[in-house]
C-alpha cells in the first residue's frame, strides 16, 4: 500500500484476450440431464455419443446448423420431418430444446484436451534400444553417469523422449536448460576471445567471457574468425539418421533408467 | 486527389483501368504484390548494386493498434511530444478488444504518396513522405481466429479490408470513414479471414476459412455494394461436384476445408486468377470420410474471372496429413523451359518443393526438392506430385517429421527477377515430433488430434531457385538457426538487388545474382516482406517490424 506513489494511477491488469468464439452459456442442469437421456435414446446410435458422427450420421458438432442454431430451433425441423437417412421423430418442441442443450453443451473447437486420452507411447523394444544406444548415445552419454535416474527425474515418457532428441525441445518440460552455444572470436593477430554466445548474425556477434562480460565483435566475411560450438550439435546431426523406430526403441529403453 | 490507373466513368461508378493489369510493379503498390504477377520484382533501379551501401533512413513510424481509450492511432512522423495524432475512427458489429501491439505482417498500399497499413481489426492511412499518421480505423470485433492480416486493396477511392470475425470492410482512402461493411462468411463456423482482398477489372476476390473443417471459398464480389458475384468452393460441397471421387464421402468433402488465406495472382492474356488453395481437413488424422485425394486442396487453381468456373488445377500434394496449406502465392512468369518460351506459374510450397506449370494448362513442368532435411515423400509420382510416406503421419509413439507445421517455408511472399531468371524464398530446415493424440478416426476436428512437438531447426536460408533445373543456384545460411521458422518475405528490383529481413532482426540488401551481401539495417524483427516506390524522384525502400515501419533511401 505505502509504495504507491501519490497520485499514480493503479497498474492496469494485462488485457487478457477473448476467446476467439464464444463458449455458449452453461445450459440448466436439468434441462441438460433430460436432453443427455433423450439424446442417448434417440441420436447416440447413429451420431455418436460423443456427437462426433457415429455409424450413418455426421459430426453434429462440426454442422452448419447446428452451430447456427440457438436453442432448438433450427434442429426442430430436421427431427420432426427426418431427413435423407434419418427417420422422423414425434418429439415436443421442449424435449427438442432439451437434445438441442445437450449437443450445444460439447466444446466445439480442433482441440478438445478431454479427448486426449492418456495413451503411453512408450511402444519400442528396450532391449533394441540399449543395443542403438551402445551404439550411438554411448559416445558422450552412460546411463549409469550422466544419465543416472533419467526416468526418475523426467516420469513423463514423452517429455522424456523429447529430451533425449534433443535436450530443452518440445514444451522444456524435460529437464533444466541445455548447456548454452560457446563462441571463440579471434580478431586478425589479436587475443583469442572465448564465451557464452549471446547472438550471432552476419554483422555482429556477441558472447559474455568468463569474467561476466558482454562483447560485441563486428564481423566482415571471415574476420575475425568466428568458432561456434553448438553442444546440441550432435543431437541435431544424429536427426538425419533416425528411424522412428529407433526413436521408439531408445525412449523403451530410457523409461528404464530410473 | 490523383488516382492513377483509374477512370471515373459516366454517373458515380468507378472502374479500373484495365492497363493496370499488365502495369508492372514501379512507382506504385497498389496491390497485395505491387503487380498482378505476383513477381515482387520491381523496375525501380534508382537504388542498385552499386549504391546500396548508401542507403539510409528516410523516416520511421509508429502504429498503435486498438480502440482510442488504448491509444489507438499513431505517432509517426510527429515525435513524442508533438501535438497528437488523428482521432480513431471506430466501427464493426462486436463488443471485443482483442488488443496486443500492432504486428504489420501485411503488404503495405503505396498510391500517390500514401501508403495504407493495416493489422488485425485495424487499418491506417500513412504520408509515404514522412511517416505521418493521417487515420486509424478500428475495428471492434465479434472475435475470430486473430491470426493474421494480410493487407488491404484499393479500388477508385475506396479501401478494402477483411476481419478476422469475417466483413468486408470498405473504407474512403482519403479520410478512414466507412462506407459499408458486408458479412463474407459464417462466424458461427469459426471462419476468419485473413486475405488482402484482390481488385481484379470491377470485381474483388476476398477469400476466407477456418479451423473447424468447414470448406474453403473464393469469392468476386462487386466493389461498389460488396455484393456477390461468384463464389468457388474449394471441395465438393454437393453431389455431382468434382472431385467428389477422390473423398471418403460427401460428408468428409463438404467438411474438407481448403482454405484460402492468401491472394492470387492474375493472367490478364486468359483472365485467370490463378491461387493456392489450403489443406485438408482435419488436418492431421485419416477418418475413412476423407479416403483420397482430397480434391482441390494443397492445389494451385485457375479460375475464370468472367464466370468463377474453374479452367484447370494441379495438386501438388495429394491428402495432406502435417496442415501444409499450399496458400504460398503462386508467381507468373513468362519465359524459356526446355528450349521452349512458355508462360509458366511457380510455387515453393510449405511441404518443401518447388513445383514449375504451364499456366495455360495446368501442365506439369517441374518438380524439386529445396529443403534437404525433406523425409516424409515416398516417392514422386508420374504427375509430378508429392506422395506422403504413410509412416511418417502422426503416430502414437511419435513420428519424426521434417519439415515442422510451420513448414520449409510459408505465406511470406518469395519473389522473381526475370533479369536473374532466379526464384527468391525464405527458407527453412526443421523437425518437429508428430504426436498422435485422437485415435478415434471419427474424432478429430480441425487441426485436433495431434500434438506437434518441436525439436530443431538446423538452418535458416534466403535460397535461390533457377526455375529451370529446380536446382538452388545460391543459398545463403544465417549464422544462427534460432527459432523453428523462416524469415518474412522478399523483394527483388531491376537494380540487381534482393531485400529481405534475416531471423536475426537485419534488413538485409543481397546481389540478386551472387547473393553476396551489400547492406544492412537492423531495427528488430523484420516482420513483413520488403516494398519499394518512387516518390519526388526517390525510391524509398520499406519494411515493418511489428509496429513499427521504417523507410530507407539515398541521400
Amino acid at each position: 500500500m505505502a509504495q504507491t506513489p501519490p497520485g499514480a494511477a493503479p497498474a492496469k491488469p494485462a488485457m487478457r484476450r477473448p476467446p476467439a468464439y464464444p463458449e455458449r452459456p452453461p445450459a440448466d442442469p436439468a434441462m441438460l440431464e433430460r436432453g443427455k437421456a433423450l439424446y442417448g435414446i434417440r441420436c447416440t446410435f447413429c451420431h455418436g455419443a460423443d456427437a462426433r458422427g457415429g455409424s450413418g450420421g455426421p459430426n453434429l458438432l462440426r454442422a452448419e446448423l447446428v452451430l447456427n442454431d440457438k436453442d432448438g430451433e433450427l434442429i426442430a425441423p430436421v427431427i420432426r420431418n427426418g431427413r435423407e437417412g434419418m427417420p422422423k421423430m414425434d418429439l415436443t418442441q421442449a424435449q427438442i430444446a432439451d437434445i438441442a442443450a445437450f449437443i450445444h453443451s460439447f466444446k466445439v473447437g480442433g482441440y478438445d484436451i478431454s479427448r486426449m486420452t492418456p495413451l503411453t507411447i512408450v511402444t519400442g523394444d528396450a532391449k533394441a534400444g540399449e543395443a542403438y544406444f551402445a551404439n550411438t548415445c554411448a559416445r558422450c552419454h552412460s546411463t549409469g553417469g550422466d544419465l543416472k535416474g533419467l526416468a526418475s527425474r523426467i516420469p513423463d515418457a514423452k517429455a522424456l523422449q523429447q529430451t533425449w532428441l534433443i535436450p530443452g525441445s518440445g514444451r522444456g518440460e524435460g529437464t533444466a536448460r541445455p548447456k548454452p552455444i560457446t563462441v571463440a572470436v579471434t580478431p586478425p593477430g589479436g587475443k583469442r576471445v572465448e564465451g557464452r554466445l549471446v547472438r550471432v548474425d552476419d554483422f555482429l556477434v556477441t558472447l559474455i567471457d568468463s569474467d561476466g562480460a558482454r562483447r560485441t565483435f563486428s564481423r566482415d566475411g571471415d574476420v575475425p574468425k568466428v568458432e561456434l560450438k553448438d553442444p546440441l550439435q550432435p543431437h541435431k546431426d544424429l536427426l538425419k539418421t533416425y528411424a522412428d523406430k529407433d526413436i521408439h526403441n531408445v525412449t523403451a529403453f530410457l523409461v528404464t533408467v530410473k | 486527389m490523383k488516382i492513377p490507373g483509374l477512370f471515373l466513368i459516366a454517373g458515380l461508378a468507378w472502374a479500373q483501368d484495365p492497363a493496370l493489369l499488365k502495369k508492372r510493379l514501379e512507382n506504385d503498390w497498389p496491390t497485395y504484390s505491387g503487380d498482378y504477377t505476383g513477381q515482387r520484382y520491381s523496375k525501380l533501379k534508382q537504388v542498385n548494386t552499386t549504391n546500396v551501401k548508401n542507403l539510409s533512413l528516410a523516416w520511421s513510424s509508429r502504429v498503435v493498434a486498438g480502440p482510442p481509450a488504448q491509444g489507438g492511432g499513431g505517432f509517426g512522423g510527429r515525435g513524442f511530444g508533438a501535438p497528437a495524432g488523428p482521432p480513431t475512427i471506430v466501427g464493426g458489429e462486436g463488443t471485443q478488444d482483442f488488443g496486443g501491439a500492432a504486428n504489420i505482417r501485411a503488404s503495405v498500399l503505396s498510391v500517390d504518396g500514401k501508403l495504407y497499413v493495416s493489422t488485425p481489426d485495424n487499418a491506417w492511412a500513412i504520408d509515404a513522405r514522412d511517416g505521418a499518421v493521417l487515420w486509424h480505423y478500428y475495428w471492434r470485433t465479434r472475435g475470430g481466429t486473430h491470426i493474421g492480416n494480410r493487407g488491404l486493396a484499393l479500388w477508385g477511392k475506396w479501401l478494402y479490408m477483411e476481419t478476422p470475425d469475417n466483413y468486408l470492410v470498405c473504407l474512403d482512402a482519403e479520410t478512414g470513414k466507412e462506407r459499408w461493411h458486408k458479412p463474407i462468411a459464417d462466424f458461427n463456423r469459426q471462419y476468419f479471414s485473413t486475405m488482402a482482398p484482390i481488385v481484379i477489372g470491377n470485381k474483388i476476390i476476398v477469400g476466407t476459412g477456418n479451423d473447424l473443417d468447414a470448406p474453403g471459398y473464393v469469392q468476386a464480389r462487386d466493389p461498389e455494394t460488396g455484393d456477390i458475384v461468384w463464389t468457388w468452393w474449394t471441395v465438393p460441397t454437393k453431389k455431382g461436384d468434382p472431385g467428389l471421387e477422390t473423398w471418403g464421402s460427401l460428408e468428409g468433402a463438404m467438411h474438407g476445408a481448403g482454405n484460402v488465406w492468401i491472394p492470387g495472382v492474375y493472367d490478364p492474356d486468359t483472365n485467370l486468377y490463378i491461387f493456392g488453395t489450403g489443406n485438408p481437413s482435419p488436418a492431421y488424422t485419416n477418418p475413412p470420410s476423407r479416403d483420397g485425394d482430397n480434391l482441390f486442396t494443397c492445389s494451385i487453381v485457375a479460375l475464370d474471372m468472367a464466370t468463377g468456373k474453374m479452367k484447370w488445377y494441379y495438386q501438388m500434394n495429394p491428402h495432406d496429413t502435417h496442415d501444409w496449406d499450399s496458400s504460398e502465392t503462386p508467381i507468373i512468369v513468362d519465359g524459356e523451359f526446355k528450349g521452349r518460351q512458355r508462360k509458366m506459374v511457380m510455387h515453393a510450397d510449405r511441404n518443401g518443393y518447388f513445383w514449375v506449370l504451364d499456366r495455360l494448362t495446368g501442365e506439369h513442368l517441374l518438380t524439386s526438392r529445396f529443403s534437404s532435411t525433406v523425409n516424409w515423400v515416398k516417392e514422386i509420382n508420374a504427375k509430378g506430385q508429392t506422395i506422403r510416406d504413410v509412416a511418417k503421419d502422426s503416430s502414437v509413439p511419435g513420428t519424426l517429421v521434417s519439415p515442422n507445421n510451420y513448414g520449409a517455408t510459408n505465406w511470406p511472399p518469395a519473389a522473381y527477377s526475370p533479369d536473374t531468371a532466379l526464384f527468391y524464398v525464405p527458407t527453412v530446415d526443421n523437425y518437429a515430433m508428430y504426436y498422435l493424440t485422437e485415435t478415434d478416426p471419427r474424432g478429430a476436428m480441425g487441426l485436433g488430434g495431434k500434438d506437434e512437438q518441436q525439436l530443431a531447426a538446423l538452418g535458416v536460408y534466403m535460397t535461390a531457385i533457377d526455375y529451370k533445373t529446380g536446382r538452388i543456384a545460391w543459398q545463403h545460411k544465417y549464422p544462427s538457426a534460432g527459432g523453428f521458422g523462416a524469415a518474412n518475405g522478399v523483394l527483388t528490383t531491376a537494380g540487381g538487388l534482393l531485400f529481405g529481413g534475416d531471423n536475426a532482426g537485419n534488413l538485409i540488401a543481397y546481389n540478386a545474382a551472387s547473393g553476396k551481401i551489400l547492406w544492412h539495417a537492423r531495427f528488430g524483427n523484420v516482420s513483413n516482406a520488403p516494398q519499394t516506390y518512387l516518390l519526388d524522384g526517390k525510391q524509398y525502400v520499406l519494411a515493418a517490424a511489428g509496429d513499427q515501419l521504417y523507410a530507407f533511401y539515398l541521400q
